[in-house]
């Protein structure tokens, strides 16, 4: 078990690099900082999860990822490219369930080749390729209504990946979920991560997800949400769920908690306090 | 969950048997009352009067055609409400300063009393299936533009952001995720609409004494032919329940989901 507080992997070639970004809301007194000096980078095919409790900055870093946020200090890069907008290798998988109710499994999933023009046939084959990856091919015609939260969930991501992304960002996929859905979808993107050797950022506040899908794991500060420290979790690939009874994971889980429990009370002291004010002020 | 195919028909069927059966019963208690003094029978007719009504009216009164011209007069009104108002509701979701500027207008519309305008639209268009198409529209576009507004705006963020992150144009964002999520907000307008304007084609035709349906239950109130009167006005709630099945089908062609 080890941790560091690096930037990146030395060996590893970095598919994006995140530098000193800044995020700051609201103007003059009433001005916020959300996201405060956070710089680390993700390596081609590694899977790092950045957690830290509500009020961290996680969303709003997800957002200016995914080039939602344009308007920030710092640099996100991929290559030589700056992320200002959103980047056609950002593939974005959203907390809140996104599927279009009025299309099929089939059509929502080719939906971003049906943006890029790709052949109707070919599409078809290319969303069959990643809905069977996601252990939905039974319920190609199905419309998402007819689904559980859990497979809508993958359908979002068999879209997303069906534009074969460079990097995956996922901005808690699973929240919705009850927790054995969770550790089983879990266990679908690690068999995914792999087969694909896909890059993955996955922005959450659940610490056993976050040990039993990464490589490494950003821990942020409450607010100003800034990297508190980077935790490499050496536990062996290929992984499923089964990992979690292991005494590692025990121990990653207890590390990592030591450092979350104290910015989690920070940010439930700020919660009550605000409460309070606003209780007072009737 | 049992299979709802696998059961009888009876079961299969129980609501619109149920619907029946209580229209059925309505209709016998109503008249009992009638026959028993309850209710005026120079007011209103006995029910089993107005059923053998239906014959003369469709016989002597040439209904079918009346019918045809109502609703043609009811289509084109419909129809045009749509074609212009949905554009107008887009464009008034597009620009905020157009929105408030002209929301609340929009909002009157929908609850003035167009129908009293009449003389005005006399004047304008002359006593011809103009005034009745011209009015009707107008009353049905206000529903129609208020709903297309609410659809478009309702349409969940997180459904943008998808189109956002795929680097959707803006006429992609409208036509594949604006507007199919806001269909079935814009349908609740659209029924509205047409409830709109068959009330006022059937009313205008009445006040004019002009057309179809509206001006053959004018002439058979004058007669004082009260059961044909009455039966009139259920040839008018059929050609509403035509429209509304027509608009069920192609909700249901265009939302398969639903």
């Amino acid at each position: 078990m080890t941790s560091d507080s690096t930037i990146a992997r030395p060996t590893a070639e970095p598919a994006m690099v995140i530098d000193d970004v800044v995020k700051r809301f609201g103007r003059g007194a009433e001005i916020v900082t959300a996201v405060d000096h956070v710089s680390f980078n993700v390596a081609q095919g590694e899977f790092v999860s950045v957690i830290g409790p509500s009020g961290c900055g996680k969303s709003t870093l997800f957002n200016i990822i995914g080039g939602l946020l344009g308007d920030y200090e710092g640099s996100v890069m991929i290559g030589d490219e700056r992320i200002s907008a959103p980047h056609p290798e950002v593939g974005m998988v959203f907390q809140e369930e996104s599927t279009f109710p009025w299309r099929t499994v089939i059509e929502n999933v080719a939906f971003p080749l049906e943006l890029q023009g790709v052949a109707k046939s070919e599409r078809m084959d290319r969303a069959h390729h990643f809905i069977d990856m996601v252990g939905l091919a039974s319920f190609e015609k199905n419309y998402p209504s007819q689904l559980s939260g859990g497979m809508r969930q993958r359908v979002s991501i068999a879209r997303t990946l069906v534009s074969q992304p460079k990097i995956l960002l996922m901005d808690e996929p699973f929240a919705a979920l009850d927790e054995q859905t969770r550790l089983l979808l879990g266990d679908k993107i690690t068999q995914i991560q792999q087969q694909l050797n896909q890059t993955t950022l996955l922005i959450t506040h659940n610490l056993t997800e976050a040990v039993q899908l990464s490589d490494r794991i950003v821990v942020m500060t409450y607010r100003p949400g800034k990297v508190k420290r980077i935790v490499n979790i050496d536990l062996p690939r290929p992984r499923t769920s089964d990992v979690v009874g292991s005494d590692a994971f025990g121990h990653y889980v207890a590390e990592i908690w030591n450092d979350l429990r104290e910015e989690a009370s920070r940010g439930m002291a700020d919660s009550e306090a605000a409460a309070s004010r606003r209780s007072a002020h009737g | 969950m049992a299979d709802k195919a696998a059961l009888p028909f009876y079961m299969r069927r129980a609501p619109e048997i149920t619907g029946i059966a209580a229209l059925v019963v309505g209709v016998f208690v109503f008249e009992l009352m009638v026959r028993f003094g309850l209710v005026n029978r120079y007011i209103i007719p006995p029910p089993s009067d107005v059923l053998l009504a239906f014959e003369r009216v469709i016989v002597e009164e040439n209904i079918l055609a009346r019918c045809g011209e109502t609703a043609f007069e009811m289509l084109v009104a419909g129809v045009s409400s749509v074609v212009v108002g949905v554009p107008i509701g887009a464009f008034l979701y597009r620009s905020a300063l157009w929105r408030r500027a002209l929301e609340d207008w929009v909002g009157a519309l929908a609850a003035a009393p167009i129908v009293l305008a009449f003389p005005l639209f006399l004047v304008l268009f002359g006593r011809s299936p103009k005034t009745i198409i011209v009015m009707a529209f107008f009353h049905g576009l206000a529903p129609i533009i208020l709903k297309t507004i609410e659809g478009l705006a309702g349409t969940r963020k997180v459904l943008v952001n998808v189109g956002r992150s795929l680097n959707m144009t803006s006429s992609q964002m409208f036509w594949k995720i604006l507007f199919p999520s806001a269909l079935p907000v814009i349908f609740t307008g659209i029924r509205l609409s047409w409830t709109f304007c068959l009330i006022t084609v059937v009313g205008v035709e009445f006040l004019i004494n002009l057309g179809g349906l509206g001006q053959l239950i004018n002439d058979l109130a004058e007669r004082y032919d009260l059961p044909g009167t009455y039966a009139s006005i259920c040839f008018v709630i059929l050609v509403s329940v035509l429209f509304f099945i027509v608009l069920e089908r192609i909700e249901s062609w265009l939302q398969p989901a639903r």
